[in-house]
């Protein structure tokens, strides 16, 4: 059989895509929709009932997410996507919230929403979509922006440190890091499948190309440039000690699972302490009878 | 107990391409690990080149084209086998 | 919307005495309010750790975010995901909240906020009374939108307006705010608590109908679309982004026109029946005093002096105060000689009488910085202005 023009069968990404609502608005080469076939392609593989996944986005290009999954999802303003899904996921313990959001809505503006629901062992996953930039708004320098990489912010070049994420979110508490490019497709698959099926705050860290920006600025190439770069400066290892994943300009990219443990939850926490500290009085919260 | 590997045959894929989706970045042809692919020459609506089937015989129905690509426009269903065969398991 | 009965396990039934904060956290709780994200914050604090000792009791959330903005949005999260959801906040806070009450009133999401308010700018005086946010309620996020303010005068209405506010919230599925302040909130006043059975709930108004059929944003005949909780399979969308009746972004001006009028008229449609006023004496009256919450009670002294020397005074004190009673305003400006407003601040409430008296009778504002109440004294001699 040869291919068609357009496909008559079912492509098997309707069931988790607004349909009515694709083609999406990222830019050839963009890693972001690989990474929604990798979450889509966990989504099939776990066990979750899908009705009950709630999908909170911020603001800017991954931000955009929220828009074109078939999901409960939200999109909210920029930075305060974790909050949201703390919010959620409080009201209605059974859902099984995802933040699919950006580096710099994540960790730039919502820095401060994210170590306190890191600290707090919210039981949530967040998925950070890091291009090391601002992507919607132009390409402008981030918290996560290579020293040397040249941005519209900083048109000579960035000279300020940058976070090292998985030993960022690893200090504050969370409970599942783990860091892949968008070209690791079936990694991110597994890692997403892993943090769901998980209690606490899990964070997941994708590295994807931005071309229009972040790539052109740099004179890096285009999305297949940046997908090389990848496949010849990453390098996994599972377990790393996340001080030494640090992300130099075009350097070495340590990826692999690097945290997964086991802790009790912030209800967790609330309600076996209240029920010491109240007794018989206390009505817990969340737990099926 | 001899274990009947004449009896095993490479799955095969059927290759669905949503031409007018596509833009062109190049990946599917790239990272096909059988060479399946190769950018077209000609344009779809919007200026880009879709990827067309050159090698359609060595698609083995791995489905990396499916899982990288970031517009959800090439997709790949399994080549019904002609005869019975063992019901082959889903992909790796 | 459906009328439900209060969770007797949340109403502190009983005659009590209680100051306003108290008592705001008690109307929460009487109302059916089960999630509370809040941030410590002068003079409203009290609320938030009377909410933290009792939610253990009833059964729900109480948690401190780490700061105003994620407070706000964690509201918006909790009350799409089914709750009743709450916060409390002054000044500062309330600014720190503008942006995601933005969010809120696009997505339409039912909430309560209560503004103990403060003496300000900025940060003010932390510790004493002010009413200086009367328009930053209503204009604080950026653009068109309405939302319903409320004014108590008294620990009472605290809880009386709290109660009032989450029905107002769930009909409307607009952020309601309680405007309170310093005074009324740390003053301690008798409060009665009426039995669970007889305090009237209101929830929102949810879908039914088939699950493909399901459009967030579709206005019903009362103008408010109806609600789905999340989880219950209706794979919905909703965005701070302008969008039309899918809840999907569209961005242009004519989805824009129809958001932005849809989001303005649901509430402007119906201020006939949001709006509460308590009038005295109105009716051949040479005079209005038109005050809310505690300057309203000061009112009350000077306005006894003023009657006490023959002068013709009537009062409206203003319940809600958003929306505003325009039509009301207009009618009286028409048959009274002027309006006087006193208000711990230096002129809000009163420009907007200003302008529904379309220059019928002269507003004379009695401006205060607050720090401290209303001089009656100040009150009656802007009155006695008034009636020459």
């Amino acid at each position: 059989m040869n291919a068609q023009e357009l496909a008559e069968e079912k492509n098997p990404m309707e069931d988790f895509l607004r349909m009515d609502r694709i083609p999406h608005i990222w830019c050839p080469g963009c890693g972001i929709g690989t990474v929604v076939t990798s979450f889509a392609e966990a989504m099939k593989k776990s066990e979750l009932d899908l009705d009950k996944v709630a999908v909170v986005s911020g603001i800017g290009c991954t931000g955009r997410v929220a828009g074109y999954v078939k999901f409960d999802s939200f999109h909210s303003t920029h930075g305060r996507a974790i909050p949201f899904a703390t919010g959620l996921k409080l009201a209605n313990p059974e859902l099984k919230v995802v933040v699919f959001s950006g580096d710099g809505d994540i960790v730039g503006i919502g820095g401060n929403h994210l170590i306190h629901a890191a600290r707090r062992n919210m039981d949530i996953l967040v998925i950070c979509v890091n291009n090391f930039n601002y992507a919607m708004t132009g390409g402008q320098v981030a918290a996560t922006s290579p020293i040397g990489a040249n941005l519209s912010t900083a048109p000579y070049g960035n000279f300020e440190y940058a976070f090292n994420l998985p030993y960022l979110v690893e200090t504050c508490g969370a409970t599942y890091v783990a860091r892949w490019t968008s070209l690791h497709i079936r990694r991110v698959t597994k890692s997403i499948q892993e943090a769901l099926a998980k209690r606490g705050f899990s964070f997941i860290e994708v590295i994807t190309p931005c071309v229009t920006l972040y790539a052109r600025r740099n004179r890096l190439g285009d999305g297949l440039n940046l997908l090389k770069y990848y496949y010849d400066k990453s390098e996994i290892q599972h377990g790393a000690d996340t001080r030494t994943v640090g992300i130099d300009y075009q350097g070495k990219l340590i990826v692999g699972k690097f945290v997964d443990k086991e802790k009790p939850t912030f209800l967790d926490c609330m309600n076996a302490h209240l029920q010491k500290a109240l007794g018989e009085k206390y009505v817990p919260y969340g737990v099926k009878p | 107990m001899t274990i009947p590997f004449g009896n095993l045959k490479p799955k095969k894929g059927d290759i669905h391409i949503n031409k007018e989706m596509c833009k062109g970045c190049g990946f599917c042809v790239e990272y096909c690990p059988r060479d399946v692919l190769e950018l077209s020459e000609e344009f779809n609506k919007k200026g880009y080149h879709p990827p067309r089937i050159v090698n359609e015989d060595e698609c083995i129905y791995c489905q990396l084209c499916e899982a990288i690509c970031p517009e959800f426009a090439i997709f790949v269903t399994l080549k019904k086998e002609e005869e019975e065969g063992e019901k082959s398991e889903s992909r790796p | 919307m459906k009328k439900v009965k209060a969770d007797p396990r949340g109403v502190l039934t009983g005659a009590h005495y209680l100051d306003g904060d108290f008592a705001i956290a008690e109307g929460g709780l009487a109302a059916g309010c089960r999630f509370f994200a809040g941030y410590p914050i002068t003079p409203s604090t009290e609320t938030a750790e009377r909410f933290s000792e009792r939610i253990p009791f009833v059964g729900g959330i109480f948690i401190q975010m780490e700061d105003e903005l994620a407070s706000i949005t964690a509201l918006i999260g909790a009350s799409w995901g089914g709750q009743k959801a709450m916060t409390v906040t002054s000044g500062p806070g309330f600014s720190l909240m503008m942006e995601n009450i933005g969010l809120a009133a696009m997505m339409e999401t039912p909430l309560v906020i209560a503004n103990v308010q403060r003496g300000g700018p900025s940060t003010g005086l932390p510790t004493l009374t002010g009413q200086g946010d009367m328009m930053q309620v209503k204009f604080g996020s950026h653009g068109d939108y309405e939302i319903i303010a409320l004014s108590p005068d008294s620990p009472q209405e605290c809880f009386d307006l709290t109660i009032k506010a989450f029905n107002l919230s769930e009909t409307y599925r607009v952020p309601v705010f309680i405007m309170a302040d310093e005074c009324v909130g740390h003053m301690h006043e008798k409060v009665v608590i009426p039995p669970a059975d007889q305090i009237e709930l209101v929830e929102r108004k949810w879908y039914q109908g088939p699950k493909d059929k399901y459009l967030p944003y579709k206005p019903d005949k009362d103008l408010v679309p109806f609600m789905v909780k999340t989880g219950d399979g209706y794979r919905f969308h909703t965005t701070g982004l302008t969008h039309d009746e899918r809840g999907y972004p569209m961005i242009n001006a004519e989805v824009q026109d129809w958001c932005v009028h849809h989001l303005v008229d649901k509430i402007k449609k119906n201020a006939p029946k949001i709006i509460e006023v308590q009038e005295d004496q109105i009716d051949h009256a040479e005079v209005v005093v038109i005050s809310y919450g505690i300057t309203s009670r000061v009112a009350v002294r000077a306005v006894q002096l003023a009657r006490k020397a023959g002068i013709k005074v009537g009062t409206m004190r203003l319940i809600t105060v958003w929306p505003f009673p325009e039509g009301r305003i207009k009618e009286l400006a028409g048959k009274v000689k002027a309006f006087v407003v006193p208000e711990l601040n230096l002129g809000q409430i009163s420009r907007e009488v200003e302008r529904c008296s379309f220059g019928q009778a002269p507003v004379i504002g009695v401006p205060h910085c607050g720090g401290r109440v209303h001089d009656p004294e100040d009150i009656l001699k802007a009155i006695k202005e008034a009636a020459r």
